[in-house]
């Protein structure tokens, strides 16, 4: 689960963490008072869970109370494209509106949990302010890893290597020793899986302070975080995604027309895989989990019919503890609740699938059988082909 | 074969609920012993009027000899669990269990460090050895058959398809572990692959990868000097970056998540890599019977 940006500045605060002074409004009229409070010159700052805010427009550096409402008023109720939004956007219902704040420096300092070492690792840079992904293409020597011991927590010599990887020393180095053992509780406590805070910037007379902040919570652990749980902003989700999420399928809207019920997050992919190599396009991957009923399955196949992107579904089950006459039986369920005109190719495989293909043979005639994979997927994308042409064609 | 053979006792934590029930049962019908359970409150009684229930993993060790065990309690107490029998000297540990958070990983990561514990999962299938009969999982075993191509991977159903393809090839398995679809699994690649190598059961091993993290690339160091031959999938080339695919480790954060590095890192070290899913049985079939090791 992913903060924005204000939220993620709420929590660091919490923790002793310096953020640029700054307020939230939803409207026009909030936003010029919170302006007023900052007297001239502001920031605004559109609050949405993407990055690439500030070249999509969504961040206004305004002179006065005035034209920080009209740039609000803007913003707010509209919806936000960046480059990793995706080409729908996300709604803009909250803006930031801060002081600005003058930088000497800008760093990066971000913490995550790096798979291979099984810790809690700090990376730092002086080069902040640009993407660290780009960063650590062009400039690896300049990015400082120090991986800590859950035993130990950071250690004061570590804080010293970070601090020196930043640039700093003195009495910044001492205040970066102080943030930085300030964000490994932080993680450790709130169950984060990143905290990034790009640029960390270095001012004349404040020292330093987290001009911007991404923070985002271990989704396993939300059940020991309410307060936390409780930040969590559904209209920066697909539809879609906030049905599944609320049935409890791995879902993620894609933009093709072959529409995938999978049990398995693997076996979810590989559907994927098969149908792009063999030239069509998944609108989704969905996954419905171990602990499938035939209620869930209907769930999921009613949720591929109601995305209008669908052209053809493609149920791929390979039947464990799920058994596939429970997915025949759920599908005949459907079908005839809501006789659907896109073709459907089935593949059931293993625990009672014999039993499940007898079921399904009397079914519609939109329902195609196949038991082997790499022909359901040839069938599905053929379907896929078929349903674009004209009625006539495809019959 | 490797982990587990015909002299494998296993012990279930967490035996008495309905999950481990079902899957407790499935593994004694395929030929497992299970020698105990363990429930805290329930130490004393029977399970199935059968299996002995102990208070405790120390206790169920000490009472029938357990040399391994398989977890099934909730995510909020599964930590514990690994802690407690990593405690009580089981050497290996199957934990089956999902949603574990990646705070409570890394804790019993670091417990492991300096033990000669092997933790399979959590969040996996389990690991499965047709040759000795023995189950410490939850995969349908009727689609196993016994042979000699071990198979290691980090998914559950997409194994099965995998393990139905060799079986309708008429390729038999020694042993197939699944890792689990976490970010930190207890085992990695790499130390399953020497395990395989050093197996005389074992003449060729199939490795099952997917987006996220880097242990493909970790497996490939390792696959470069192996005499064994590899055939490799990894799922989620057409996976969308950032987004989460189901598995709480498949996630494509940074270049080496993308699939392509993974496929691309396994060639070069040596491996077969087979991009269409639907032929990773017939594939396997080819690179055998070119290479006589079957």
């Amino acid at each position: 689960m992913k903060l924005h940006e204000y939220q993620a500045k709420q929590v660091l605060s919490q923790y002793g963490i310096p953020v640029p002074e700054g307020h939230i409004a939803a409207n026009q009229q909030e936003a010029l008072e919170a302006a007023r409070i900052r007297g001239g010159k502001s920031i605004l700052k559109a609050q949405i869970l993407s990055g690439g805010r500030g070249k999509a427009g969504g961040i206004i550096a305004t002179d006065c109370p005035e034209e920080a409402g009209h740039a609000a008023a803007r913003l707010l109720g509209n919806s936000l494209v960046t480059g990793q939004s995706g080409p729908q956007g996300l709604p803009v219902n909250l803006v930031l509106i801060e002081e600005q704040v003058i930088p000497d420096r800008e760093l990066y300092l971000g913490l995550l949990v790096e798979p291979s070492r099984k810790r809690i690792v700090f990376m730092a840079s002086a080069r902040g302010g640009m993407d660290i992904e780009e960063l650590a293409g062009t400039h690896p020597d300049e990015i400082v890893s120090v991986a800590v011991d859950p035993l130990t927590g950071l250690l004061p010599y570590q804080a010293r290597v970070l601090a020196r990887a930043l640039g700093l020393s003195g009495q910044l180095a001492v205040q970066s020793a102080r943030i930085m053992r300030a964000l490994y509780r932080l993680f450790v406590e709130k169950d984060c899986s990143l905290i990034e805070i790009n640029p960390m910037v270095v001012t004349e007379d404040r020292g330093l302070i987290a001009l911007d902040a991404k923070v985002s919570i271990d989704d396993n652990a939300l059940y020991r975080q309410p307060e936390i749980a409780a930040l969590a902003d559904i209209s920066q989700e697909d539809p879609l995604e906030q049905r599944a999420a609320q049935a409890g399928f791995s879902y993620v809207k894609l933009d093709g027309s072959i529409g995938c019920l999978v049990n398995g997050a693997g076996l979810a992919m590989a559907t994927m895989d098969l149908v792009t190599l063999l030239g069509g396009r998944p609108a989704n991957f969905l996954d419905v989990g171990g602990a499938a009923d035939e209620l869930r399955i209907r769930q999921a196949i009613e949720l591929l019919l109601d995305d209008r992107d669908v052209k053809v579904a493609w149920i791929n089950i390979f039947g464990g503890i799920l058994r596939c006459d429970v997915v025949a039986k759920a599908l005949l369920r459907v079908l005839e609740d809501r006789h659907p005109a896109i073709p459907i190719v089935v593949r059931l495989q293993g625990t009672n699938d014999a039993k499940a293909r007898d079921m399904l043979n009397s079914g519609p005639m939109t329902v195609m059988l196949e038991t082997e994979l790499g022909r359901a997927g040839r069938l599905a994308v053929a379907a896929s082909g078929m349903t674009g042409k004209k009625r006539g064609a495809a019959s | 074969m490797i982990l587990v053979d015909d002299r494998t006792r296993v012990v279930v934590q967490g035996i008495t609920g309905n999950e481990a029930t079902f899957h407790t049962l499935r593994c004694i019908e395929y030929g497992t012993e299970v020698v105990a359970g363990v429930t805290p409150g329930k130490g004393g009684s029977l399970w199935e009027e059968r299996t002995p229930v102990f208070e405790s993993v120390e206790e169920a060790k000490r009472e029938t000899g357990a040399t391994a065990s398989i977890i099934f309690v909730p995510a909020q107490f599964a930590s514990d669990a690994i802690i407690e029998a990593v405690d009580a000297g089981i050497p290996l540990v199957v934990c089956i269990t999902e949603f574990i958070p990646t705070m409570d990983a890394i804790t019993w990561h670091r417990y492991l460090q300096g033990t000669d514990v092997t933790v399979i999962g959590p969040n996996c299938p389990g690991i499965i050895s047709p040759p000795a009969r023995c189950k410490v999982g939850i995969m349908p075993a009727a689609i196993h058959m016994p042979g000699n191509i071990g198979v290691v991977s980090r998914s559950g159903t997409l194994t099965y398809e995998v393990v139905a393809q060799l079986t309708s090839e008429g390729i038999g398995q020694s042993t197939c572990v699944g890792i689990g679809g976490d970010p930190l699994p207890g085992t990695d690649f790499a130390r399953i692959l020497r395990r395989f190598e050093a197996d005389d059961d074992t003449h060729a091993v199939i490795l099952v990868g997917e987006i996220g993290g880097s242990m493909e690339q970790e497996a490939a160091a390792y696959i470069e000097t192996m005499s064994k031959p590899v055939i490799a999938f990894v799922a989620g080339a057409s996976a969308p970056a950032g987004r989460r695919m189901g598995h709480a480790g498949a996630i494509i954060e940074g270049q080496s998540g993308r699939a392509r590095e993974k496929m691309a890192a396994l060639e070069s070290a040596g491996a077969v890599v087979v991009e269409n899913p639907a032929e990773i049985g017939a594939t396997a079939n080819r690179v055998l019977s070119s290479r006589e090791v079957c």
